[in-house]
């Protein structure tokens, strides 16, 4: 077995059994952990595919970013050190059976379509090509993007102000409880 | 074992994609459901980028749509979060069985 795939397996090893605790741990700040295993593995997966943009792009996007969001989200409201709460519901039988039958749907088509396989070698600076793509041909889909973003970022703030919750009983500035002062010496 | 082909790639990439869904159905806590979304979100983009390696490999094209997917699943994740920091005020808690308020 070649370096290559002793690469493969072992990147495949470390996402699937990091996935599965993502979706199986009782604490969720451990799921966020794992989680951030798994985006590490799908980066060294993308190296393998000569798609070395796309695996900076997704450390500094996922890793970097998504996973934060997700760590301070649970900071923000879950009791994390919880294990006594149930983290399953009821569904766990029915959703066992239904992803087991998607993926021998999707395993067994996958294993008996004839992929049109190029053996062409990727273009040099795949970068460069990646950005010249986006200036041109999906300039639109860029620019929709872009506004997407911008939408995204302006309802996030919009959503979750406080005042708007609270109804009128808060006036909007109200100052933050002093901490108690601390003694000198 | 003839090396490694197209067909690992997407094996993989179901295997992790059909984990996401099994989370998806079974977790109760809001963060948790996004996150297993998130596995899915890389499920297909193991997917678009293996393509784009192995079947149209002079063009990047797979590679372009996967960046779109990246930034589109950021949105989302945003919007997402702000959702449920809004449900863990009115209801002091974010299990996805007791937010039923949308219900009819």
């Amino acid at each position: 077995m070649d370096t290559f795939s002793l690469a493969f397996y072992a990147l495949a090893f470390l996402i699937i059994a990091a996935a599965i605790f993502v979706v199986t741990s009782k604490n969720i700040f451990h799921s966020a952990i794992y989680l951030i295993l798994a985006l590490f593995g799908v980066a060294g997966i993308y190296v393998l595919l000569q798609a070395p943009f796309l695996a900076a792009a997704q450390v500094l996007i996922y890793v970097g970013a998504v996973s934060m969001l997700m760590i301070f989200a649970i900071m923000l409201t879950a009791r994390i050190a919880d294990d006594s709460i149930r983290h399953t519901n009821e569904q766990v039988g029915t959703g066992l059976l239904v992803s087991l039958g998607l993926l021998a749907v999707i395993v067994y088509s996958l294993w008996q379509t004839p992929f049109p396989i190029s053996a062409a070698p990727m273009p040099e600076g795949a970068g460069g090509t990646i950005g010249r793509l986006l200036l041109t041909q999906f300039v639109l889909p860029f620019e929709i993007v872009s506004v997407l973003l911008l939408g995204a970022l302006i309802g996030a703030v919009v959503i979750a102000q406080k005042d708007k919750v609270r109804g009128v009983s808060e006036p909007p500035n109200t100052p933050l409880p002093k901490p108690a002062e601390k003694v000198a010496g | 074992m003839a090396g490694i082909g197209l067909t690992h790639y997407l094996t993989l990439s179901a295997v992790v994609f059909c984990i996401g869904v099994f989370g998806m159905l079974t977790r109760r806590n809001a963060i948790g459901v996004l996150m297993s979304i998130e596995l899915m979100f890389n499920a297909v983009n193991i997917t678009l980028v293996a393509f784009a390696r192995y079947v149209t490999p002079a063009t990047v094209t797979g590679q372009v749509v996967a960046i779109f997917t990246i930034a589109v699943a950021a949105a989302e994740a945003t919007v997402a979060l702000a959702i449920v920091l809004l449900i863990y005020q009115h209801y002091r808690g974010i299990d996805v069985d007791r937010v039923n308020f949308m219900k009819w």
